[in-house]
């Protein structure tokens, strides 16, 4: 089952490298230059599919949890981006929106804005788990009320963050060529490699997944694992939103994030999780992530207007879907056997006939 | 529901459905007396109440198409993006080309069942779960809306303008203004082809074959199997049959602002659905009502009128105070069927 799901997603990203390769063989080719500030960095198409596509892969560990747990998803992902974001700025720049310094250390505005997010994963995780709300419904009231409490939290101005320290988070850390992003990517995984598998967390979530009743009945508390998940899926937006406030050193409220909740719903679909709950594959979810941003940044490249970059993408999402749906399997399946079925029965016969020759010989 | 029936008690007595709509409708009619009581002026007339039919004449047809897939079970994200692409095609094709008004009907008709069978092929019989597949369908409609055309434009099509600007006057609820001038209160093409679509809708809900299929496959898809009913057409047909109310709800979206452009519906998706389920429908499936659709819109578009004449101007509590109701909605909701439940082990 494992291996099966890591086909599609990995499937795709051999078929996107192919299709560039063939297209502009120099698409692999990674530059070390120097940036505005001076110092080395690495640039190429592969590099900034790996800078832009790690606040995704973050969120496409939290939501597949989200989806395993609770067979809905979590569609307010990018709304508490803009909640958790904008209570980091508020932190940093206190009430004054063009502060000379920082009114706090970087590391308690994370925190906090890490407090913030599991907040809200509280909230839409209470919703779910003990008031059996629908998962998309549930986190529909976050996303409408979203991006208006983040306005709220600071008065509707975009402050600025004055220290260049903070722009390194969505960066580069001077003297180190490779984007921070990518590291603070490879933290989380690791640390959600170390939780899966040190602990009962992903055993329990699957058991809640496929049928609640029963893993009840065997001593599970599935209210308080769909809540974890909501929570722990807080707690990754917490870390996007600092890579994404980082990038631009403030906030747009109504921009910040958008659509991201969808995207991180297909890199969950796409790594083969079935959107139903139950059985999950993170590293999947993550691949698929990448994927996504990968398919993003070839379309740039094939300068796809910004605006008509989804009608591209819904076109490809489909093509993968409709192949990896059971169904159509199937159905592929079956006629493939049959044309290898009659295929090998020819080459009997040739065989067959060859024998037959060489005997005459 | 016989069972429901035997067992007494108020809350035992009414199905899921009726109890659902029966809260909601109770809570409009507060809400709006409310409004009438402490704000006075504006909602003291009848006309606020026609405007805000007028408002969302594109939100109810929508929200009906989106009540008849949740109450299959499944769910449509892409009314939104459909809206907007209708709205942009009928507006290019109105102005560019000088194109007539009836072809323009066409062709939005024909973009919403285009959607809804496509849709509904893939949801009903290729097995794909259809928040995906109306996801590709809103990243679709949305990203051909820019194709077509990326600059906002207003249409100045005679026969359209003419269309546009049609008042239907409603006898006897005009108000007189500080001059004592008599104004008819009125209400445009679009409210009366919402109207209709409701009813017709409730009939086929409720009286049809087919509508009763419906609440059967949101109900349980095993046992409507079992029953005899075609699960895999009904799911294919509630998928069409929202995508041709997009259709329809985009062209009356398209007559209301007179203009193409991208942004336009943007989050129509969201707000459907949210006035589908404070108007009683739930997401799991089987339970729902039309009529609770249309008072899920007016109660939507009354919270914003609400805080927009309370003074609240400022953007952000509109989106705040409708995710509240939103809110105590959804855990009314959660709390009477729960007891409902509880009512019915006893």
């Amino acid at each position: 089952m494992t291996s099966n799901q890591l086909f599609i997603p990995l499937m795709a990203l051999i078929l996107l490298a192919v299709v560039n390769l063939i297209v502009d063989p120099g698409f692999f080719k990674v530059t070390l230059g120097t940036n505005n500030a001076g110092n080395p960095v690495l640039s190429g198409y592969l590099v900034t599919i790996l800078d832009y596509g790690s606040e995704l892969a973050i969120l496409a560990l939290g939501m597949t949890l989200v989806t395993a747990a609770s067979g809905g998803q979590d569609i307010s992902v990018g709304a508490t981006i803009a909640i958790a974001g904008s209570a980091m700025l508020r932190v940093l720049c206190g009430s004054n929106s063009r502060p000379e310094a920082l009114a706090a250390p970087i590391i308690v505005a994370f925190l906090v804005a890490c407090l913030v997010g599991m907040l809200c994963g509280a909230f839409n995780g209470a919703l779910v788990s003990i008031f059996k709300i629908q998962p998309m419904i549930a986190t529909l009231i976050l996303f409408t009320a979203g991006r208006s409490i983040a306005a709220w939290i600071n008065n509707n101005e975009l402050p600025i963050v004055p220290d260049p320290k903070f722009g390194y988070f969505g960066g580069f850390i001077p003297g180190i060529p490779i984007p921070t992003t990518v590291f603070i990517v490879l933290i989380c995984i690791i640390i959600m490699a170390l939780v899966l598998k040190f602990t009962n967390l992903g055993l329990y979530t699957q058991s809640v997944g496929i049928n609640e009743k029963s893993s009840r009945l065997n001593g599970i508390n599935p209210t308080l694992i769909k809540f974890l998940a909501f929570v722990i899926l807080g707690l990754c937006v917490a870390v996007a939103a600092l890579i994404k406030v980082s990038r631009i050193s403030t906030i747009n409220y109504s921009v910040i994030a958008k659509d991201i909740e969808m995207d991180a719903i297909l890199a969950v679909a796409l790594g083969g999780n079935s959107l139903s709950g139950g059985k999950f594959n993170i590293w999947a979810s993550v691949i698929g992530a990448y994927v996504i941003q990968f398919l993003t940044t070839t379309l740039y490249k094939f300068n796809v207007q910004s605006d008509a970059l989804a009608a591209y993408k819904a076109v490809v999402v489909i093509l993968l879907v409709f192949f990896s749906a059971p169904k159509v399997r199937e159905y592929i399946s079956g006629s493939t056997k049959k044309i290898r079925g009659r295929f090998s029965r020819s080459r009997k016969n040739l065989l067959v006939k060859d024998a037959g020759k060489e005997e005459s010989k | 529901m016989s069972r429901s029936k035997l067992k007494g008690g108020l809350l035992g007595r009414i199905n899921d459905t009726n109890i659902l709509l029966f809260i909601t409708v109770v809570i409009f009619l507060l809400m709006y007396i409310g409004a009438i009581v402490f704000q006075g002026s504006g909602f003291r007339k009848p006309q606020m109440f026609f405007n805000i039919l007028n408002s969302n004449a594109a939100l109810i047809i929508t929200a009906c198409g989106m009540s008849i897939v949740m109450i299959t079970g499944g769910i449509d994200i892409s009314v939104g993006g459909v809206v907007a692409l209708v709205s942009m095609c009928c507006a290019v094709y109105l102005d560019k080309a000088n194109g007539n008004i009836f072809v323009s009907i066409l062709i939005a008709i024909g973009i919403g069942l285009a959607f809804g069978i496509v849709q509904g092929l893939l949801v009903a019989y290729c097995d794909i779960q259809p928040f995906i597949v109306t996801l590709a369908g809103m990243f679709f409609a949305r990203g051909m809306t820019t194709i077509v055309n990326t600059k906002p434009f207003n249409v100045v099509n005679e026969d359209f303008v003419k269309l546009k600007t049609t008042r239907i006057n409603v006898p006897g609820m005009g108000s007189y203004n500080k001059k004592g001038l008599y104004i008819p209160a009125y209400v445009e093409i679009g409210v009366i082809v919402a109207l209709i679509i409701v009813v017709i809708l409730f009939v086929v809900l409720r009286y049809t074959k087919l509508g009763r299929s419906f609440y059967a496959v949101g109900g349980n898809r095993q046992s409507a199997l079992m029953l005899g009913v075609n699960v895999r057409r009904t799911r294919f047909l509630s998928h069409v049959i929202c995508g041709l109310m997009a259709g329809i709800g985009g062209y009356v979206y398209f007559l209301h602002v007179g203009s193409g452009a991208a942004s336009h519906a943007t989050g129509m998706e969201m707000n459907a659905i949210a006035s589908s389920i404070i108007g009683g429908t739930m997401l799991s499936g089987g339970v729902g009502n039309i009529f609770g659709t249309l008072i899920g819109v007016l109660s939507l578009s009354t919270i914003q009128n609400i805080v927009s004449s309370a003074g609240l101007d400022q953007a952000w509590w509109t989106g705040i105070t409708i995710a509240a109701m939103l809110c105590i909605f959804l855990l009314i909701q959660s709390i009477v069927i729960r007891q409902r439940k509880r009512a019915l082990k006893r």
